[in-house]
């Protein structure tokens, strides 16, 4: 099973889904990038922006993210509220974080009929400058980039089997994320 | 007769989608009221009638699910109408809320079209 063809299959139709039908906005496929070459430092706006974190544990263990800047995620708010975000605030937090939930939570809903059942936890939204993303772990993200007019955003997912019979709250162990500010 | 309907989701910004959509399906709605999790909904419930409830599952403090065990235990709330509003799409979790006496499930993300879809045979 390629469960990393299946991520970023997932993640491109589950991006377009949710742009679709909560922004009425139509994307391209989004572009899969590797992840050991391409690093968040080939992101536009590396060091600075909106980072939304979900956790997804059971029989596997992982992380997704959304990464975009201020501006992008302004835009997505604008969008999916109807409302004018000039500036991140706590609405524009939590429309990334909902449209993570969305996104990832399908992505979840995908690949549940070949790896079981998941969990998700409740998003994380960070909003920053200087601050420097990094997997603790050893697995490699699915990364996929997807392009509204001419900004870029990311859609990142980890995932490997969990080794350990999950005690307490797995979420985590196989892809800590350390930000650094 | 116009309608309450008590929205439930941790996300402020799908709240207000949903009082968007809900307006948009013309619907007879009276009033659309907001709970940030299951326990602010039963708050709600003790001060404000309700026709229909529409419910996350994934939320702190009382989760979806708890809160339709909680309503379907109550002889004051039983007999509300519960849909699910949720990304959590998987059979086990559409089953369980069926067993809790959920009256509908509707998938993150979704429609105007959908939801009046969902609740054209519960208002």
């Amino acid at each position: 099973m390629d469960v990393p063809n299946l991520i970023a299959n997932s993640i491109r139709h589950s991006v377009i889904e949710a742009f679709t039908t909560m922004l009425n906005v139509s994307l391209e496929p989004g572009e899969v990038l590797d992840g050991s070459a391409v690093p968040e430092a080939s992101f536009q706006e590396p060091n600075e922006g909106v980072v939304s974190f979900i956790g997804l544990a059971g029989a596997w263990v992982g992380t997704g993210t959304i990464m975009c800047s201020a501006n992008l995620a302004c835009r997505i708010c604008s969008q999916m509220l109807m409302t004018e975000a000039k500036a991140v605030d706590e609405e524009v937090l939590d429309a990334i974080a909902e449209l993570t939930n969305i996104v990832i939570g399908s992505v979840k809903n995908d690949l549940e009929q070949h790896l079981g059942q998941l969990g998700l936890s409740i998003p994380s939204v960070i909003f920053g400058r200087n601050f420097k993303t990094k997997n603790a772990g050893h697995t490699e993200w699915v990364i996929e980039r997807f392009r509204w007019d001419n900004e870029y955003f990311l859609v990142k997912l980890c995932l490997a089997p969990n080794e350990k019979q999950p005690v307490g709250n797995p979420i985590g162990q196989t892809c800590p994320i350390e930000v650094k500010f | 007769m116009d309608s309450d309907i008590l929205v439930v989701d941790d996300s402020a910004a799908i709240r207000k989608i949903l009082q968007r959509v809900l307006r948009q399906t013309g619907m007879p709605i009276k009033d659309i009221h907001e709970a940030g999790d299951g326990q602010q909904a039963l708050d709600v419930l003790k001060a404000q009638k309700v026709n229909l409830v529409l419910t996350d599952i994934n939320m702190p403090n009382m989760d979806g699910l708890q809160l339709l065990a909680a309503l379907k235990a109550s002889q004051e709330w039983a007999s509300i109408p519960v849909v699910m509003i949720t990304t959590e799409g998987g059979e086990a979790r559409v089953a369980e809320a069926v067993r809790l006496g959920a009256v509908g499930y509707v998938r993150k993300p979704f429609t105007a079209d959908q939801i009046k879809e969902k609740l054209a045979g519960v208002l």
